[in-house]
């Protein structure tokens, strides 16, 4: 084993041009094939039914034309494994389906198609105004949860002046969660409550991938406290770099593990979560390591050149 | 401190309960007499999983009136009425929640799998009726004579003497009074029967009525009696609700099931994984590790399942699923720590007993930090997200209430396994593992840095 000696400082402005870089794709690729969002933030109706054999298109909207009147898509799909085999129909926003329109849709399809053995699998249907405060809680929940930890960080590591600290820690955050928004735009996910979910565990994991770096920063001021603050940061980081990557490759070979039996099984569910979660906890500790120590760096000597001033 | 040893036992004593607990915690103890099932413990397959799992109906009911109408006690009435009109169609297995301060309603109930034919759409209708039985004189409905439980005590299905299919009532003293009264200026005209908006029979009044009983015929058969009797019995609905400008959710139990199996290939290949990448990166240490985060699992599993026979089993999602998978990765980020830290005093020169005494000192305020940073995160979940009944939610209320309960009981889940397995992680990868390491690293065969992943000695 060896002692790294990397210069994060140096390398954070190739870092954030590579992190901008990507949002500039992302944003592009949000811009042209816009964002799918789940009707749990959005509104609306999904309904799928899974059957068996064959079944044509048009024979199933020939159906659906007859008992819906709005705007829907028809989607078929066939797990990897290639034994389930499912087609959906979604509307969107305001022209959710009533439980009573949903019932005589679901009758006349099962009728219809009795060979098929045509079967409801899983239905949705959520108005917009539940949806937006949906949104709108989610939002709340996590400036509350940024809140409480910028406090707690604050609190904790004052010897080191722990609320900028905690700011450039949730600068970090940012970038990763923005990482897994593009993902799901890469991927084609759809934004739905697994998402949520993603978001809150990078808030977890990112500011704990921080911490622990900024843990060795208020353990090496106390051992020298006459450091400079860069060199300070880039040694306590070089010395957390191991575990930052051990623990990076373990848990992400974890979550890997459930894309890939997740993706055979065809179980659409959990790709929303595991794919985003999956790049957010490499995010994660790339973010880390090169963007908010580094960012607190600078931060910190601007105050120390103002001071002079 | 001084004297920082560990008994050599330790390391067994610990080793032991900890597979117990896991035993335990996975399969459930218990003993069958003849077909009754005792249970000591509860396993894994005690678990109450959600309806994302086994398949189910999520449906957010609100009422069909103006807001400023209706009353705290109109919302538990409903809720207990919903209530019965579940228990009336053998689902005893739900949950209802009532949000006061949004006037909605939410019930979770699962669908039993070998129902492959049940119309969900058209059972959470009929949970939302108001089923109220009015009695009206002739064919009007705003001619009402009695309605509803101060009226009708009671009704049970029945058979006639001619063997039809009725409903008999037995009505309230004052239902009966005013029915008397009603019937005897009303010989020879009809009375209307009416449920809701629906007439069900229009008999003619013979004679006047006394007695404080009555029948309701022409039902086609047993069932049908028995569900009008027992709609009569849960009461009638401050209100109708519906589901359609709120949300109604189905998932069969088709679909639910491949979830579970996947989820649970998926976690033991994950799991296993980890395992062998810290037997192999941290050797003994690494194998410490891994008991240390099947205790951690253990004990979530056991937080989830209830564990004790007689406590409620919390119920478990996908995203509970992924909250586990999230905890035991930080559990393994506390190991690592540690491990890297006694990697690291070995560099410095240190033995074998200095190296873990500093490794875990030295790592114990990163880990510590960390955790709590991320019990933060789980308990604002758990506050956002829960039910409206529990303390977290209560002390979040005057800034959650602006907007709906949570319609997504599986983000709950996400925060209450994150912290149950953020708290086995604090005891089992920071106390279970230091004593567990410090034990074993005493026995004459493990006094060699190379097991804990320093460099061999010659």
């Amino acid at each position: 084993m060896r002692n790294f000696k990397i210069d994060f400082n140096k390398i954070f402005k190739y870092v954030i041009i590579a992190y901008l870089a990507i949002f500039l794709v992302g944003g592009i690729f949000a811009a042209i094939f816009g964002v799918e969002l789940d009707i749990n933030f959005s509104g609306g109706t999904k309904i799928s039914y899974a059957y068996e054999g064959s079944l044509a298109e048009k024979d199933i909207k020939a159906i659906v034309d007859e008992k819906i009147d709005a705007k829907y898509d028809l989607g078929m799909s066939t797990s990897l494994a290639g034994d389930t085999q499912t087609f959906e129909i979604s509307l969107a926003g305001k022209n959710a389906l009533s439980a009573e329109k949903q019932e005589e849709l679901t009758k006349a399809l099962v009728e219809k198609f009795k060979d098929n053995k045509v079967e409801l699998y899983n239905s949705n249907s959520v108005s917009p105004t539940i949806a937006g405060s949906f949104f709108a809680k989610s939002i709340v929940a996590m400036l509350i949860t940024a809140a409480l930890v910028v406090v707690y960080v604050g609190i904790r590591f004052k010897n080191i002046g722990g609320v900028t600290a905690a700011l450039t820690a949730l600068v970090a955050l940012v970038f990763d969660v923005a990482i897994t928004f593009v993902v799901c735009i890469f991927f084609r996910l759809q934004i739905d409550s697994n998402y949520i979910a993603v978001v809150l565990t990078m808030l977890g994991y990112s500011l704990n991938d921080t911490i622990v770096i900024y843990d060795r920063v208020r353990e090496n001021k106390r051992l020298s406290p006459e450091t400079e603050i860069g060199e300070l940061v880039n040694v306590s980081i070089n010395q957390t770099l191991v575990r930052n990557v051990v623990t990076t490759v373990t848990t992400f070979l974890a979550v890997m593990t459930i894309v890939v039996v997740s993706e055979l099984f065809g179980l659409q569910s959990l790709r929303t979560f595991a794919i985003p979660m999956a790049f957010g906890l490499v995010s994660g500790a790339i973010s880390s390591l090169c963007v908010s120590g580094p960012l607190w760096v600078i931060w910190k000597r601007s105050r120390a050149k103002k001071a002079k001033k | 401190m001084k004297n920082r040893k560990v008994g050599k036992p330790w390391f067994f004593v610990i080793f032991v309960l900890i597979l117990a607990l896991a035993f335990t915690a996975f399969f459930g103890v218990e003993n069958y007499y003849g077909d009754t099932r005792e249970v000591y413990t509860k396993g894994a397959k005690d678990i109450r999983w959600g309806i994302d799992i086994r398949g189910g109906v999520e449906a957010v009911f609100s009422p069909d009136k103006e807001d400023a109408d209706i009353t705290t006690e109109d919302m538990d009435a409903a809720k207990a009425i919903i209530e019965t009109r579940l228990v009336n169609k053998s689902i005893t297995d739900y949950e209802v929640y009532a949000d006061n301060a949004n006037h909605q309603i939410i019930v979770r109930f699962p669908w039993a799998a070998e129902e492959s034919d049940f119309d969900a759409a058209a059972a959470v209708q009929e949970l939302g009726e108001t089923a109220l039985l009015t009695f009206c004189r002739e064919d009007n409905k705003e001619d009402v004579i009695l309605s509803g439980a101060a009226d009708i005590k009671h009704a049970e299905p029945g058979l006639d003497e001619k063997q039809n299919y009725v409903v008999y009532l037995d009505f309230t003293e004052e239902g009966k009074s005013k029915f008397a009264t009603a019937t005897a200026e009303m010989v020879g005209k009809t009375v209307s029967i009416w449920m809701d908006d629906t007439m069900i029979q229009n008999p003619t009044v013979n004679e006047a009525i006394t007695g404080g009983t009555a029948y309701i015929t022409g039902m086609a058969n047993a069932e049908e009696a028995k569900a009008l009797a027992d709609k009569i019995n849960a009461g009638s609905l401050p209100f109708a609700l519906t589901v359609d400008d709120s949300k109604l959710q189905v998932i069969s139990p088709t679909l639910g099931s491949d979830a579970l199996n996947v989820m649970v290939i998926a976690g033991s290949i994950a799991f296993g994984v980890v395992c062998l990448l810290m037997i192999f990166r941290y050797r003994l240490n690494g194998f410490v590790t891994a008991i240390a985060l099947l205790g951690q699992l253990a004990g979530s599993i056991a937080c989830i399942s209830g564990y004790f026979a007689d406590s409620n089993s919390f119920t478990l999602t996908i995203p509970g699923i992924a909250g586990i998978i999230l905890s035991i990765g930080v559990g393994v980020d506390c190991n690592v720590i540690a491990a890297e830290r006694i990697r690291e005093e070995f560099k410095k020169g240190k033995t074998v007993d200095g190296a873990i005494d500093s490794g875990f000192k030295n790592s114990l305020s990163a880990v510590i930090d960390g955790n709590v940073t991320i019990v933060i995160v789980s308990l604002v979940l758990m506050g956002a997200f829960g039910t409206p009944d529990n303390i977290l939610a209560k002390v979040m209320s005057p800034l959650m209430s602006l907007f709906g309960t949570s319609i997504t009981g599986s983000i709950y889940s996400f925060g209450y396994t994150l912290l149950v397995g953020t708290i086995f992680n604090l005891i089992m990868g920071v106390l279970a593992s230091k004593y567990m390491l410090k034990s074993i690293s005493r026995l004459k065969a493990f006094r060699n840095p190379w097991f804990y992943g320093g460099k061999k000695n010659a």
